[in-house]
This record gives C-alpha cells, sequence and structure tokens, in this order.
C-alpha cells in the first residue's frame, strides 16, 4: 500500500516536471487531472486526523475535490493558496461546521484518532467540543469575558461549582496570554476589548472546553502586526497540547508557524510536505507560481 | 374658487420662470457647462421658487386674516345707533349678515341694515380679491424677472435650492411633532377643567365608577362618581391576558421562523403570520362576541363556574391573537439580525441549536425583542374595537378573569358618543382618561428603554 502510493506520487512528480519546460502559465490553466494529483507526503505515521477521499459539494459545484491528508499529532498544518481554493471548506469538514450551510454535502471519511467523524450517526456537540474552531473575524459573545470563556464548559457541564468555572476560565486565559491583560475586568463585555485581544479571547474561549484540534480560518487577517504576532507565538505554544489547522493568506505567516503545509488550487490538494522544504523547494509547479507570487 | 385659479396660475407662472431661468443659465455660458457654478436645472428650480413662494405666502396670509379684516370693516361701518353694542349681538348681527349673503334668509325679509351690511361686505370682498390678485401676480412677476435678471454663472443656485428642500424637510419632520404636541397640549387643557370639577385625588385612587350625572336639579341618585381605579385595573387585566397568549406564541413562532424553518416554509409562512394583522379589528370584535365568548361561558358552566357574557378572559384572548404578529414579525426581524457569526461560535463550541437560540441569539437580540413586547403592550392598551364590542360597560373592581370589566378605552367611546356637553364632568372625564392612558404607555415606554439599556448586548 505505502510502495503503491508512493509509485503514483513519483509518476505525478515526473508529469509536473515536464509541465515547467512546456512552459508558461497557458499550460498550467490547462493543466490535466494527472497533474493535479497530489504531490509530496499527505500521510503521517499515528495521525491525529486523517481524510480520506475528501469531496464537497454546494449544490451541484464541487468545492474540494479527493482530497486526502493526514494532521499530525502536535504539529500545525497550515493551509494556503489562492481565494476560492477550497481551504476554508475544508477546515470546515474538520469540525462539521459545514452541516450548517444549506445545500453542503460532504463525502468521504475523515478519521479523528480512528473514528469516522462524517459517519452519519456521529453526533456534532461532542465532536465539536473536540475540535474547537477559531474564525476569521473576532467573534466574541455579547457577554462578558468571564461568561465567553466560561460558556463552553458550562454547556459541556466541564465545572461543578463557580470556584471550578473560575479555575477553567483563568487557565484558559492564562494560556491564551490574555489574563494579566483582562483579570481586572472579567466582568466587561468582551466585545469592548481590542481587535487582537477579542481573538485571544476567542481562542482562550476555544481551549476552555478542552479539544484535541483547534481549526483556525484566517485568524490574523484583521488584526495588525503586533496582534498576529502575539497569536503566532500563541500558536507555537499551544502546539504543546493540540493540533492546530490553520488557514492563512500570508505565506510568511505559514511559513512561521507551521511545521506541514498544504497548498490548495481549485479545489484540488496540490502539494503537501514539510513547510520549509515547501518553501524553499516545491515540487509543483502551480505550487512555486503561488508562493513565488505569480498569481494568487 | 378664485385662490384655486390664482394658484394655478401661480403655478404656470413659475413653470415659465422654470424654463425661462434654465434657458437662460445654458445661454450665458453657450452650452459650457462647467463655466456654470450649478446645473442649469438648479437655476431654473431658483427662479421658479422666487416667483411661486413669496406670492404664495401672500396668498395664504389674506385667506387666513380676510374673514377677520372685513367683518372689522363691515362692523365699523354700522349704523351709529349699533356702535358699542356688546359682542354676543355684534355675533348676532354678524350672523344675521351671513344668512343673507348665503341666501339663507331672503334681502326682502332681512332688516335693512343688514341687508346693506351684506352688501358692504360683498362689495369688500371682491375690492379684496381683486386686490390680492393684483398684488400676487405682481409679485410672481417681479420675483421672476428679479432672479432672471441676475443670473450669473458663478451664483450659487444649487445651494440656495437645496436649502430650500432642507427647509421643506424640516417642516415635514415636525408636523409629526407639533401635531403630537398640540394632541397632548389639548387634552391637557380639558383635563385640567375636568380636575376644576373633580379632585385629582378621587379620580386617580376612587374605586367607583359611574359617571352618569344628573342633567337637572330635580333629579336624584346620579351624582356621578369618577375613581378610575377599576377601568384601568380591567385594561391591566384585558392587556395581561392578551400579553399571556402573544407573547409566548409570538416568540416561539418567531424563533422558529428564524432559526429552524427551512427557508420555503418561512417565506410562506411569515406573510400568512402577518395577515393576522391586516384583519380590521371589529372582525376580530365579531368572532369574540359570537365564538370566543359563548364558547368560555358553556365551558365555564360545564366546570360549574360562573361565567359572565362578556368576561375579560374571551376579549384578552381574542386581542392576544391580535397582537401574535407584532410581536412575532418584528421578533423575527430582530433575531435574523444577530450576526450570523454569533452563531457559528457557538456552534464550534459544541453548542445545540437550542443552546446557541438560548445563550447567544436570544440574549443579543433582547431589546428588539423587548422593544416588539412593548409594542404589543401599546397596542393592547389602546386597542378599542374588540373591547367595545366584547368586554363590558361595567367598571367591575376585579381581577376575575371571568368576570366582566371595562377599559379606558371602552369608556372614552361611550362617554363621548351620542350628544354632549363640553363643559359637563361626565363629557371631560373622557379627556382626563385619555391623558392619563398616555402618561401610562410613556411610563411603560420610559421603562422599557431604561431595560433594554441595561440589559442589552452589544454586538458592534
Amino acid at each position: 500500500m505505502e510502495t503503491s502510493m508512493n509509485e503514483t506520487q513519483q509518476q505525478a512528480k515526473e508529469t509536473v516536471f515536464r509541465a515547467p519546460d512546456r512552459g508558461d502559465l497557458q499550460a498550467t490553466a490547462t493543466v490535466d487531472r494527472e497533474v493535479r494529483r497530489t504531490v509530496g507526503e499527505a500521510r503521517v505515521a499515528d495521525p491525529r486526523i486523517r481524510c480520506n477521499d475528501i469531496n464537497v459539494y454546494y449544490g451541484t459545484a464541487q468545492a474540494i475535490k479527493n482530497v486526502n491528508l493526514d494532521v499530525g499529532r502536535n504539529e500545525v498544518l497550515a493551509m494556503i493558496g489562492p481565494s476560492g481554493c477550497g481551504k476554508s471548506t475544508f477546515l470546515r469538514c474538520l469540525n462539521r461546521m459545514n452541516d450548517t450551510i444549506d445545500g453542503c454535502r460532504v463525502t468521504g471519511d475523515i478519521l479523528l484518532d480512528e473514528r469516522n467523524i462524517n459517519a452519519k450517526e456521529i453526533d456534532v456537540v461532542p465532536l465539536r467540543a473536540q475540535v474547537g474552531m477559531v474564525f476569521q473575524k473576532p467573534n466574541p459573545f455579547p457577554k462578558s469575558i468571564w461568561e465567553n470563556v466560561a460558556f463552553g464548559p458550562r454547556i459541556h457541564g466541564l465545572a461543578r461549582s463557580r470556584a471550578q468555572l473560575d479555575e477553567v476560565v483563568e487557565s484558559s486565559l492564562r494560556r491564551a496570554g490574555l489574563w494579566d491583560e483582562v483579570k481586572d475586568r472579567l466582568d466587561k463585555p468582551g466585545t469592548g476589548l481590542s481587535g487582537g485581544q477579542q481573538q485571544r479571547l476567542c481562542i482562550a474561549r476555544t481551549i476552555a472546553v478542552q479539544p484535541e484540534v483547534i481549526l483556525m480560518d484566517e485568524p490574523c487577517s484583521a488584526l495588525d502586526p503586533i496582534s498576529t504576532a502575539k497569536i503566532e507565538e500563541l500558536i507555537d505554544e499551544l502546539r504543546q497540547q493540540f493540533s492546530i489547522c490553520i488557514v492563512t493568506h500570508s505565506m510568511q505567516q505559514a511559513a512561521r508557524v507551521s511545521q506541514r503545509t498544504a497548498y490548495f488550487h481549485l479545489g484540488d490538494l496540490i502539494e503537501v510536505g514539510n513547510t520549509e522544504q515547501i518553501f524553499t523547494n516545491p515540487n509543483h509547479k502551480l505550487t512555486e507560481d503561488y508562493i513565488t507570487g505569480r498569481f494568487g | 374658487m378664485n385662490q384655486l385659479i390664482l394658484i394655478f396660475v401661480l403655478l404656470l407662472l413659475s413653470l415659465a420662470a422654470y424654463q425661462m431661468g434654465r434657458r437662460r443659465a445654458y445661454g450665458l455660458v453657450d452650452g459650457q457647462l462647467r463655466k456654470l457654478h450649478s446645473l442649469p436645472v438648479y437655476y431654473g428650480l431658483y427662479a421658479a421658487m422666487w416667483c411661486l413662494l413669496p406670492a404664495l405666502l401672500v396668498l395664504i396670509a389674506w385667506t387666513a386674516f380676510d374673514g377677520a379684516i372685513i367683518s372689522h370693516l363691515v362692523v365699523g361701518q354700522l349704523p351709529e345707533s349699533l356702535h358699542g353694542a356688546d359682542a354676543g349681538s355684534i355675533n348676532l348681527l354678524l350672523n344675521d349678515i351671513r344668512n343673507v349673503r348665503m341666501g339663507l334668509v331672503p334681502p326682502e325679509s332681512a332688516d335693512p341694515v343688514v341687508v346693506a351690511a351684506a352688501q358692504h361686505w360683498d362689495h369688500l370682498q371682491r375690492i379684496g380679491y381683486a386686490a390680492l390678485a393684483v398684488v400676487v401676480l405682481i409679485l410672481a412677476v417681479l420675483g421672476a424677472i428679479f432672479t432672471l435678471t441676475r443670473i450669473h454663472p458663478q451664483q450659487r443656485a444649487r445651494n440656495a435650492v437645496e436649502r430650500l428642500v432642507l427647509v421643506m424637510m424640516m417642516a415635514a419632520a415636525s408636523v409629526a411633532v407639533l401635531t403630537t404636541v398640540g394632541i397632548v397640549l389639548s387634552v391637557l387643557f380639558e383635563s385640567i377643567l375636568f380636575f376644576r370639577l373633580v379632585p385629582v385625588t378621587e379620580f386617580l385612587f376612587g374605586t367607583s365608577w359611574s359617571p352618569q350625572m344628573a342633567m337637572r336639579a330635580d333629579q336624584v341618585g346620579s351624582s356621578g362618581a369618577f375613581g378610575a381605579v377599576p377601568i384601568f385595573v380591567g385594561t391591566a387585566l384585558i392587556s395581561a391576558i392578551a400579553m399571556v397568549v402573544a407573547v409566548p406564541i409570538g416568540l416561539l413562532s418567531a424563533i422558529y421562523l428564524s432559526e429552524y424553518a427551512a427557508p420555503a416554509f418561512r417565506s410562506v409562512a411569515k406573510p400568512l403570520l402577518e395577515v393576522l394583522a391586516g384583519i380590521p379589528t371589529v372582525v376580530y370584535g365579531v368572532f369574540a362576541v359570537l365564538v370566543v365568548a359563548p364558547a368560555i361561558r358553556s365551558w365555564g358552566m360545564s366546570l360549574g363556574l360562573d361565567v359572565a357574557s362578556e368576561s375579560a378572559l374571551a376579549a384578552g384572548l381574542v386581542m392576544g391573537v391580535m397582537i401574535i404578529p407584532f410581536v412575532s414579525s418584528l421578533s423575527d426581524d430582530v433575531i435574523n439580525a444577530v450576526p450570523q457569526s454569533l452563531r457559528d461560535g457557538a456552534y464550534a463550541l459544541g453548542a445545540t441549536p437550542s443552546e446557541t437560540t438560548r445563550k447567544v441569539v436570544l440574549p443579543a437580540a433582547l431589546p428588539g425583542i423587548v422593544g416588539s413586547i412593548m409594542l404589543a403592550i401599546s397596542r393592547a392598551i389602546g386597542e378599542t374595537m374588540i373591547v367595545v364590542m366584547a368586554a363590558g360597560l361595567s367598571a367591575n373592581l376585579s381581577f376575575n378573569p371571568l368576570e366582566s370589566v371595562t377599559t379606558v378605552t371602552v369608556q372614552i367611546v361611550t362617554l363621548l358618543t351620542g350628544d354632549q356637553e363640553f363643559d359637563s364632568p361626565k363629557t371631560l372625564a373622557a379627556f382626563a382618561l385619555g391623558l392619563l392612558l398616555f402618561l401610562v404607555t410613556l411610563g411603560l415606554n420610559v421603562i422599557a428603554l431604561r431595560v433594554v439599556n441595561k440589559y442589552r448586548e452589544q454586538y458592534e
């Protein structure tokens, strides 16, 4: 099994290597299905999440085509690609957030700790407690900072008493690097914080329910550079405990925070591999064009 | 009639001024619009404005005051013998003069003095009309000529026209405010008259309401009692029953429609629910009297309860149904206005749809929901037709929904229908009730605003 996959990847690589010879972007635009086969190491040993043949359809339009991808333990996986390439859609498959969109259909197996979370009988409520999500725009609830963080533990019954809740709130805020900034105003509305603080509050809210995986959908795109730096630092610390998938438009950010990088293009997973290798020595023509800024 | 023709002529004149102003502005720069400060249209409007407005103001002023001026002149011309007569007899005389002029009294059967005065009046009025027409037309033509000759490319015609539009908008906006102030003041003055006859404390705290007054000195028994407590209790009781029906049903249907229902179902169900608001209240009243009240009565009898045929329960239930769309439609709108990102945030934490609705969406939508409930309460308190038909007239001081009670609006209707004397406490009581009702709803709105501001969860 392992060898046969390597062989197909080898073939794909060869096909790809011929594509640059043909030259220009014209060739890339008409690139055929064979060339779109994923290049690189989509699989890892002992994955946290393993995705097999994921297809996503919005009505009749296909947004994700046959994607196979693993998320390792304690790693940050960055997903990059031009707008509309399906990276956010793929991210939302991992905690079934696509269920909330009318007309969206997901096929394929998504194994979280070897359990298929895309199966009909899986209840999304405990799943989403296991796989948390941080959104592009900070979306704190219009409640106090304390209530924001305590929301998840409360609905999942993770704390028995107010004192325990206080503890969870404090430790989550500490881990999100926000405690020192807000400890004197926990009863003030979370919407009154700055954009960067709001986003860290959302991260604290997510880790308060003790997930295994955290999904981040362009978490820094609405933030200033200093807040971005803080969040990136935080992501690196959180990696000790969680697996993190981050969708980003900033290639520098992907290079800074991630260990592995996946490049999506028009619903196809084009290339995945070690972040350093992707950014220094991409194997696929499309990846190279994207990271060198020829389109995107 | 004359004024209408005059206004028509004025409009024609200003239309001509508009055309001329536009052409002139265009001609001044040989069609090179860049050299004009404003578009040619504005020069035309500017000329039309100066042609129409001063003339129109004079016309309105004349129409408002000509009666007073002419009657003053006619009275001044009356024979010496009538000078120094008191206002009442002068008024009678003026009345006679009007009757002669209108042809209600044949001139030959009237007092010759009156006939002469009537002829004088007609004469003055003809002169007045002629003078008015001349003055107005001259003003219009002068205004047009004045502005047309002064048009030059740097003139700020657009600014002047826009200032006029601004003034017109301010006038339109103040109409509603002034009307409200006027209504409140008129109710207030009549109420003050009432409170001269009946002490405020008796009105506010008295527990007996029986507004029948003796018309003659020899009548007995009906001295009138004006304690408003029973009717306000009745209003509160019926409104409370209506809210108990409308708030849960309205809110739950709003939550269902906005959070759970499929878009196709929602697009059909919401307009259907809003049809309820379009049914005339008199139809609800018929429904309450002929269907609901007898049903409640027979149901009560089967349980051995004594139910009045015009029970508060029947009126309240039907009123509640009438109010459902106010609660549901407005609440549905505000729930829909809660950003999807908040729902996504809750779902991503593993909240169920019901937890998301209860703990995130409803708190965020609370101000709007309270607003819709307040609107519904105001409707319930002010609703008239259903209670006139289905609630009783007897002012029982009772909290029992199976008894017959009366409401403020019902009392106002009964006090003011039929022939009235406007100086009896019976009639004036209606104004006092109206004032108190206004103050109560105002107070409710203020409280609701406070509550909303205190508990609102601000999303952006």
